[in-house]
């Protein structure tokens, strides 16, 4: 099977799904001629024209909420923030508006739409560019939070979003951009909310998101040659979270190492720790649940200061080998 | 005035106007009903009252076709009737019950009625007014030709939401009309003192789009503004910002003590300028009602009202299994 970058798995599912619906159409500022601030949209203005794919004056509450008016009277946009910290600019039509409404309105009507966005530090973009602020986002009734590690997933997962009848915030990762996987041409689709076992082990299960997913792979190949065996489960999805995986994969290691970028304090780790901790498989726990995320700071500029801000592969390695008591 | 409008618009028939009439009076009896309960603690939680304002919503929905759409605010429940609501349906919403228009979830600030084309009220302000940009983006890329007109209070027009969804309208010739409701204060703000000119119609200038200032409280010139606004959204003339000058007789809410305004101002517009007194008389004066079929609209909307909390009043709770239902589709 070809291999294509997640940012070209992303842009391939866009457009089988605007040839494939009408409705269906991208909005945000820069993706005709110039692609997008990431490029994912290149190319695309060429074959579905400017009134599809369609260039929005820097006006991200605009964007947001003729986005939220759109879905709610029959389109199916795919919005796109040039930075996933843009998202605070656009707020209230994604809280107060797209996620209640159809509650609100006692179940009358949806709102169908994806907001894509890039997140994550990584780019030496600093404090204003660089945060993971999906935790937000998740603890929001009446979204939906995906975030897709590789190119398959991406492509999958994005599909789905489009065609899910909620307003589904799409995070993809900055440094994710760049990497490639094997994605089948043509169409298929990844269910929200199923996560996918990215490594099969006995010893410990590491939940990651995003780049950590990648971070974790590399430490696991690393705790291998020590004979440690790792199981990583991303869950692809936080809204819904597909709980029965990581409980199931937990019950058999025994051992649970949760990951993510976003600051820790407050962040969705916390959520799967309480989530075990809750569940049938806390009675299987041989260690403690260690939980890894960003440092409670904005993310600096400087290059070393900005990893040092996020989880690396030695501190996954630290914290796996700790669960299992072998500092 | 009349003469033009009935003109200018054939669909405009006498028989319409004696109807509108009847629906200024049943927004007042309702949002008047609406307070005498409030006041009881028969209602909970808060609502804003358009005693004063019937004109502008009556007036400006009139001359819409039902596949049009509205965006509403806070102050929505004369929108919300004018847009073609059911009163019982609506005042089973604010008793909370599961036969009002959101099952009791939604109350007074969340009042939609999708199937005639009210997008909802809003409790955000400010909130309402991208979304019908967004609306009025399908009308224009499906062709469906439909109009959407998102209500606002002048307190919005200060809000980022506001100029960012104009501005989008306007390069994209949306057929949106964006009607500020001016009732001269935000919450206890006067317009006077939140912005820095005279009429925020002129806003219209810095969007390249043309800014119009009505009476809000003569519907005739509601009706008629509102109608060329209409007609050249539909031509894809692009959007009009309608500015109508208009006030509230209540407080912004509940507990509102009005000491930002004078009991002479509040009379002034009480008396002089009422919005149903001015077009009843127009009405008779034009003979197209006598002072008893006047007092029998009256009557039959205030018969109307009292149905509909007799409808409230007897319909069910909603049941607890329903907490967690509709929160995805
Ligand atoms: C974003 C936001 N800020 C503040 C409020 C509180 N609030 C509700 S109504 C209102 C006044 C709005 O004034 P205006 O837009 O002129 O409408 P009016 O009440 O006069 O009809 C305020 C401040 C709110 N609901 N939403």
């Amino acid at each position: 099977m070809r291999e294509i970058t997640y940012l070209e798995a992303v842009r391939e599912a866009m457009q089988e799904e605007m040839r494939a619906n009408p409705d269906v159409f991208l909005m945000g500022e820069d993706i005709g001629v110039y692609g997008g601030a990431f490029g994912v949209s290149r190319g695309m203005i060429e074959e579905f024209g400017p009134e599809r794919i369609r260039n929005t004056p820097i006006s991200e509450a605009a964007i947001a909420g003729a986005a939220v008016g759109a879905a709610m009277t029959g389109m199916r946009p795919i919005i796109e923030l040039q930075f996933s910290d843009f998202i605070t600019i656009a707020a209230d039509q994604l809280i107060n508006q797209a996620a209640k409404n159809r509650y609100m309105f006692g179940g009358k009507g949806k709102v169908p739409f994806v907001l894509r966005t890039p997140a994550g530090s990584g780019t030496g973009a600093a404090a204003q560019h660089s945060q993971s602020l999906e935790a937000w986002m998740a603890h929001i009734p009446g979204l939906k939070v995906v975030q897709p590690s590789t190119a398959y997933d991406a492509k999958g997962l994005l599909k789905a979003a489009i065609d899910d009848d909620n307003p589904v915030i799409f995070y993809e990762h900055k440094l994710c951009y760049r990497t490639k996987d094997h994605v089948p041409e043509g169409s298929y689709s990844i269910p929200l909310g199923k996560a996918d076992i990215k490594r099969e082990g006995t010893d410990v299960t590491i939940v990651a998101t995003a780049i950590m997913v990648h971070k974790a792979l590399q430490a696991a190949v690393e705790l291998e040659k020590e004979g440690i065996s790792v199981e990583i489960v991303d869950p692809r999805t936080i809204v819904p979270l597909d709980e029965e995986t990581i409980v199931n994969s937990v019950k058999k290691t025994g051992r649970l190492v949760v990951v993510h970028e976003a600051v820790k304090r407050g962040g969705f780790g916390g959520e799967i720790a309480s989530m075990i901790a809750e569940s049938e498989a806390f009675d299987y726990l041989d260690a403690p649940i260690k939980r890894l995320g960003g440092l409670p700071i904005p993310i600096p500029y400087n290059p070393i200061l900005e990893k040092a801000a996020i989880p690396q592969e030695e501190d996954i390695i630290l914290a796996v080998k700790e669960t299992l008591n072998r500092v | 005035m009349i003469d033009s409008v009935l003109q200018n618009d054939k669909k405009i028939t006498e028989e319409k106007l004696q109807e509108l009439l009847h629906q200024m009076w049943l927004i007042r009896f309702f949002d008047e009903k609406v307070d005498e309960f409030f006041a009881k603690g028969l209602i909970h939680g808060t609502t804003h009252l358009c005693v004063g304002q019937e004109a502008t919503a009556a007036g400006a929905i009139a001359v819409l076709e039902e596949r049009d759409k509205i965006t509403s605010t806070h102050r929505g429940h004369g929108h919300c009737i004018a847009k073609g609501a059911d009163v019982k349906r609506m005042m089973a919403e604010l008793f909370g019950r599961v036969t009002g228009y959101c099952k009791g979830k939604g109350g007074s600030m969340h009042i939609a009625d999708l199937d005639k084309g009210n997008l909802g009220a809003n409790g955000i302000v400010g909130g309402g007014i991208p979304i019908a940009v967004g609306a009025a983006l399908t009308s224009q890329m499906k062709k469906l030709g439909y109009v959407t007109i998102s209500f606002f209070g002048d307190g919005a027009t200060n809000e980022g939401s506001f100029h960012e969804a104009i501005n989008m309208a306007s390069i994209w010739k949306l057929p949106v009309i964006f009607f500020c409701e001016n009732n001269q204060y935000g919450m206890s703000g006067p317009v006077k003192e939140m912005v820095n000119i005279v009429n925020i119609a002129d806003r219209a200038k810095s969007y390249g789009i043309p800014g119009v200032v009505v009476d809000g409280n003569d519907i005739f010139t509601v009706m008629k503004v509102t109608a060329e606004a209409v007609e050249r959204a539909r031509n894809g003339e692009g959007p009009t910002l309608i500015e109508a000058k208009t006030y509230r007789w209540k407080g912004h809410s509940k507990s509102d003590g009005k000491k930002y305004r004078t009991r002479e101002e509040e009379m002034e517009w009480r008396t002089r300028r009422d919005p149903i007194a001015r077009m009843e008389k127009v009405l008779i004066e034009e003979g197209i009602l006598n002072e008893e079929q006047a007092r029998s609209i009256e009557q039959r909307a205030k018969q109307d009202i009292e149905d509909a909390v007799k409808f409230a009043e007897n319909s069910p709770m909603p049941s607890l299994d329903s907490l967690l239902e509709d929160v995805y589709a």
